[in-house]
């Protein structure tokens, strides 16, 4: 569904990306693993069509997407959980939630998110950045399942929560999986990305280094977590 | 009193221009320096349309907004908008540029020197304790009648969702889907609209010349970074309360008043670096 080829970019003269390609086939959730600044958040950028200068190809479902404007991109499918949760101080969080635009087959209804997030109603009046740093990344991921997106690119959506909150977006990303949503997610916490995740690509240096499955993952989870220094 | 008043007045100003300034730099990310140009020019365009062709004040008050407010938007898509890929400084080059023609446009045509503007309501108002201008108090209703409509478009309809989002970070709002450049004109348009709306409205009691806006500009900067970058709400209401701060400086400490704004500025700045109303990451 998505396939990333040579992808390269830029912040000045420096490069943060460096001919990265990757592939997510439909229904699949994939994580990528990297140190700090390995360029894990600049690649879903680039992806998402927010990053200003880069060069290589993104596909979506076989089509080049790389001459589509960010909003264009969303028409395709593509939802984006950023890395700050992206949050507004001047919206509530129904305004947030009502704010995407609805773009793929199947986007949640309010009644749904409220269900599901019941946190989310009880705050519903309440600025987004008013929130704690669990219900803003509750909000985020809702707010791209209210447009319907085909594929999630979520930039870290555990990290700095608790246990319980963490288990929560494992249950919302198996949940998504079931409905037949792809997921391409940036993750630090290597334990919890094998618990959702099909496979995994390494990140470093702007390189993919190495591609793991689940049981490589599991039996390597002392090395990786030593390597990604947590 | 009467200087509360007097504060209110200057202070709904200050609230028009900036709710316009607000809006185009948090979508656009420029800071538009033709923004007190524009005002002049609807001072100018009401006294142009009244001494060349004798349009009344009502019709120019409704007439010269929406010329400069389509002025504007033509404005952004023809100029603005070719300089948008590249660093912010092009853009303010352009409209510093902008704001420098505009008034020397029109000072090669009437020199620096004021124009009479006759008011069109001379009576006065009484208020008990002191009588007061009616032509002042309209202005006063006028204006917080347009600040009160624009807010409830802003926080009641989708359209005020979109726009306040686009003005707070418009990357994330086109990721969010949302055609932020379809917005961009019209709102830049709207603003421009809004300067030439309070430059007509302040054609009859401030003196109409091509310095007027630059004079007054400097103060509205001061006034969109004490509410905070990227906060309609926070400029509208930092406005209203600068207009009765200043009056009040000038009425206990005249020596203050032309720069009681700054020190407020630098203070604001140092307590809270976003403003009173903005968000940090709005500097990332
Ligand atoms: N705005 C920027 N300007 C210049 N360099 C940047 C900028 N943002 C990131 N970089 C650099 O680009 C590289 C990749 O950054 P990126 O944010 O993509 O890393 P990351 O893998 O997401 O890290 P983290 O785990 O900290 O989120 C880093 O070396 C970083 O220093
Ligand atoms: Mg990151």
């Amino acid at each position: 569904m998505l396939s990333v080829e040579n992808l390269s970019a830029w912040y000045g003269q420096a490069r943060a990306l460096n001919e990265v390609s990757l592939d997510v086939a439909a229904g699949e959730v994939v994580t990528i693993v990297g140190r700090n600044g390995a360029g894990k958040s600049t690649l879903l950028r680039s992806i998402m069509g927010l990053h200003p200068k880069t060069t290589g190809t993104v596909s979506l479902d076989g089509k080049p997407v790389d001459r589509l404007a960010p909003h264009q991109r969303t028409r395709r499918g593509l939802g984006y959980v950023p890395d700050d949760r992206g949050m507004y101080a001047s919206l509530t969080v129904q305004e947030h939630l009502l704010l995407p635009r609805a773009v793929g087959p199947n986007p949640w209804p309010l009644e749904r998110v409220y269900e599901t997030f019941p946190n989310l109603a009880d705050r519903r009046g309440s600025a987004g950045t008013r929130l704690s740093g669990g219900e803003q990344q509750m909000l985020a991921i809702a707010r791209v399942l209210r447009m319907g997106a085909r594929l999630l690119l979520c930039d870290e959506p555990t990290e700095g929560l608790s246990p319980l909150f963490v288990a929560r977006i494992g249950e919302i990303l198996r949940e998504v999986k079931e409905a037949g949503v792809t997921v391409l997610l940036i993750e630090q916490n290597v334990h919890f990305a094998a618990t959702v995740a099909d496979r995994h690509y390494l990140l470093a240096e702007g390189r993919v280094v190495d591609r793991l499955d689940n049981d490589q993952v599991r039996s390597r989870e002392h090395e990786l977590l030593d390597y990604l220094g947590i | 009193m009467q200087h509360i008043f007097n504060g209110l007045v200057s202070g709904s100003f200050l609230a028009m221009l900036a709710l316009g300034l607000a809006v185009i730099f948090g979508m656009l990310g420029v800071v538009n320096f033709a923004h007190g140009a524009f005002y002049m020019l609807g001072a100018f365009g009401a006294y142009l349309l009244l001494t060349e062709w004798g349009v009344n004040y009502w019709v120019a008050l409704a007439a010269v907004p929406v010329a400069l407010g389509l002025f504007g938007a033509l404005v952004e898509r023809v100029l603005i908008r070719r300089l948008s890929a590249l660093d912010p400084l092009y853009n303010f080059l352009l409209t510093f540029g902008l704001a420098l023609l505009l008034q020397d446009l029109v000072r090669r045509e009437y020199g620096v020197q004021s124009q009479p503007y006759t008011s069109p309501l001379t009576a006065t108002v009484d208020f008990g304790l002191f009588t007061y201008p009616a032509y002042q108090v309209m202005v006063l209703g006028i204006s917080l009648v347009v600040c009160l409509a624009v807010w409830l478009v802003l926080s009641k309809t989708r359209l005020g969702v979109i726009v306040r989002a686009a003005t707070e970070r418009p990357e994330l709002t086109r990721a969010l889907g949302i055609d932020v450049g379809r917005y961009v004109a019209p709102m830049f348009g709207f603003g421009v609209a809004l300067a030439g709306f309070a430059g007509v409205l302040a054609a009859p009691m401030r003196a109409v010349n091509p310095l007027m806006g630059g004079d007054l500009i400097i103060t509205v900067f001061a006034v969109v970074v004490i509410g905070g970058l990227g906060s309609i709400f926070g400029s509208v209401t930092a406005g209203f309360a600068i207009g009765l701060i200043t009056a009040l400086a000038n009425l206990y400490v005249p020596t203050l008043s032309q720069t009681i704004v700054f020190i407020l500025m630098a203070a604001v700045l140092l307590w809270r670096p976003a403003g009173l109303f903005g968000r940090e990451e709005a500097f990332t």
